[in-house]
């Protein structure tokens, strides 16, 4: 193998006066402390507090049902997102829809339903630089693509979370993940992420936070941040994050808003390990079924006949991997064999891809194009899959069952793999075509 | 601290929150009409053999995956009485305590632990299995006050005064 993987520093002891990373810096803004370190915790005010249609409908239950004179904390502070099962798919979603619809009018949350993926959504309307985030959604870390700390929790955290405005939180290592050189043609930052989690594996930084840098990283869009901050859960992470340069301060002003703090890791800011991946050396890769860390060469997949592909889901649904997808398709056809599903990840991408012409390509190449939604990522109300069916999708996870029958196999590409794959029928890469 | 002694059943590693709950069922009404599906990717026939008061003994990262809720209170629906891994994942972790269900983090027992194989727990001591023991790390207190309480609403309603839910 020709990845490198470069171990720097390990298990350094910590001292109180050593600077603080970003994560550390959050935390103790959040908790109105000077400084804070691993392994301490602190109660912390929470900015900002995401629910979806996974799991609202309990939290609401336990609120009615459970507490005695519940209260909301900061109405202001919460946003809902049915973004699950849009549209819904039967009575009992019906329901819990309805449940999360009344509950959200009555208490003057802000609600959003049928316009996207509640990632995506967070990112376009709400995230700001330095915030500290409770989303009841494992792939909350996203949010640290604009330099904020965003970290998934159950229902009953979340309940907490709503009731006092407040939670307590372990502060967590940071490890630092050095990005140099630049990707390849034909490979993507979806490529990369998959492989430093098949390097590092699915707990490798289980409890802690990633911090990405260097000058590979100061180079990514903040589409391209997302693609790694999201699927840091994969590997273990409590959150990940950049620092919001200028880059994520343009894009931040392009949607109206300003940060709450622009905070960078200090030079003698503490690191539990430090990792260096040089960006010219990554191929395109796939995750075999059932494991995100079962990452392999794509090349090695190829041939391996494919019923479904499926372009979406809150890491890669965005209009930069539309445009990949378009520039395969176009002048090309799905294979006969094959299903290929693309679902923008908010109603803002698919009009955008409808301004660029994109939608139309994937029609006239025989794509079934849904509206913004989780879709077969999570497994229900679109796409699932049959027994023994194979998929090839850019969603967030393969585990067995994921998107449909127990025996059926999910392995997990780029978008420009998956496209290339509905094309083919098999498993292909990009330069394939 | 509390003692028990119960069977084993195990399970390997990287044991994510999709085979402790299908998506698919997670649209059912109560907690108790899923816990059948518990494990069924992987084990269909698991839920349906576990008694009250086993254990389950997995390798590393157990309760990767989901935020989901459902997955610990599933678990503890079906009266298991702790999960001892290798090690959890953090959203899970934290979704287990907040829902009353005791996890012991141990390196070493799921390599030598036989299934249907009985174990004697000493919380917050040490575990006895085939004539050995093997030493297991102490929660913070209030963590053990959220577990003993069933769960950290149940904690809630403690503190307030009010009845606990059955």
């Amino acid at each position: 193998m020709r990845w490198r993987v470069q171990l720097i520093t390990e298990n350094l002891e910590v001292t109180n006066n050593m600077g603080m990373t970003i994560a550390e810096k959050i935390i103790a803004a959040a908790a109105g402390v000077e400084a804070v370190k691993p392994g301490d915790i602190h109660t912390v005010t929470l900015d900002r507090m995401m629910s979806n249609d996974g799991t609202t409908h309990l939290t609401i239950d336990m609120y009615n049902q459970q507490i005695k004179n519940p209260t909301i904390a900061d109405p202001e502070k919460l946003v809902f997102i049915i973004d699950h099962n849009v549209p819904a798919d039967n009575p009992k979603t019906a329901a819990s829809h309805k449940k999360m619809r009344d509950f959200a009018k009555e208490h003057h949350i802000d609600f959003w339903e049928g316009k996207g993926v509640c990632h995506q959504i967070m990112m376009e309307h709400y995230v700001c630089p330095g915030e500290l985030i409770f989303g009841a959604d494992s792939h909350t870390c996203t949010y640290g693509a604009l330099g904020a700390f965003g970290t998934g929790v159950g229902c009953t955290d979340f309940l907490y979370g709503m009731v006092t405005g407040t939670s307590w939180v372990l502060v967590p290592e940071t490890v630092k993940f050095n990005l140099t050189g630049t990707l390849k043609k034909g490979v993507y930052p979806r490529d990369l992420m998959l492989h430093i989690i098949g390097k590092i594996g699915a707990n490798g930084v289980n409890y802690q936070v990633m911090e990405f840098t260097g000058e590979g990283a100061q180079a990514m869009s903040i589409n391209d941040r997302m693609v790694l901050c999201n699927l840091a859960v994969e590997a273990g992470a409590k959150s990940a994050i950049f620092e919001a340069d200028e880059t994520a301060q343009a894009w931040l002003k392009e949607h109206g808003r300003e940060p709450k703090h622009l905070f960078k890791s200090d030079v003698d800011a503490h690191y539990v390990k430090e990792y260096t991946f040089d960006l010219n050396e990554i191929e395109a890769v796939v995750a075999k079924p059932d494991f995100v860390d079962d990452v392999i060469p794509a090349k090695e997949a190829c041939g391996v006949k494919i019923d479904e592909a499926f372009l979406g889901s809150c890491n890669n649904g965005r209009i930069d991997e539309m445009r990949v997808a378009a520039n395969l398709l176009k002048g090309r056809h799905v294979a006969d064999s094959v299903r290929f599903l693309i679902v923008p990840a908010s109603n803002q991408v698919y009009m955008q891809a409808l301004d660029e012409g994109l939608i139309e390509i994937f029609m006239e190449a025989g794509a079934i194009v849904m509206n913004a939604n989780c879709s077969v990522c999570w497994g229900s109300c679109q796409g699932v899959i049959g027994e023994k069916e194979v998929l090839i999708s850019t969603g967030t996870r393969n585990f067995k069952g994921r998107a449909g029958h127990p025996t059926s196999k999910v392995y997990l590409g780029s978008a420009a793999t998956v496209t290339a794959s509905a094309i083919k029928g098999v498993i292909a890469t990009e330069d394939q075509l | 601290m509390e003692t028990f002694k119960s069977k084993v059943w195990v399970l390997g590693d990287d044991i994510d929150t999709d085979i402790i709950i299908p998506t698919d069922y997670l649209a059912l009404k109560t907690i108790d009409d899923m816990k059948q599906y518990a494990f069924s990717p992987l084990r269909p026939e698991l839920a349906g053999q576990i008694k009250e008061g086993d254990v389950i003994v997995a390798g590393k990262n157990f309760g990767c995956g989901s935020s989901r809720e459902q997955a610990p209170e599933i678990i503890k629906a079906l009266n298991i009485k702790c999960v001892i891994a290798k090690s959890f994942a953090r959203i899970f972790f934290r979704n287990a305590i907040n829902n009353g269900l005791l996890l012991i983090e141990n390196p070493d027992l799921h390599d030598v632990v036989k299934e249907g194989q009985e174990i004697e727990v000493h919380v917050n001591h040490y575990i006895k299995c085939n004539g050995k023991e093997y030493p297991i790390a102490s929660l913070p207190q209030n963590l053990v006050d959220i577990i003993n309480a069933g769960g950290l609403v149940q904690a809630m309603r403690k503190r307030n005064g009010l009845e606990p839910i059955k």
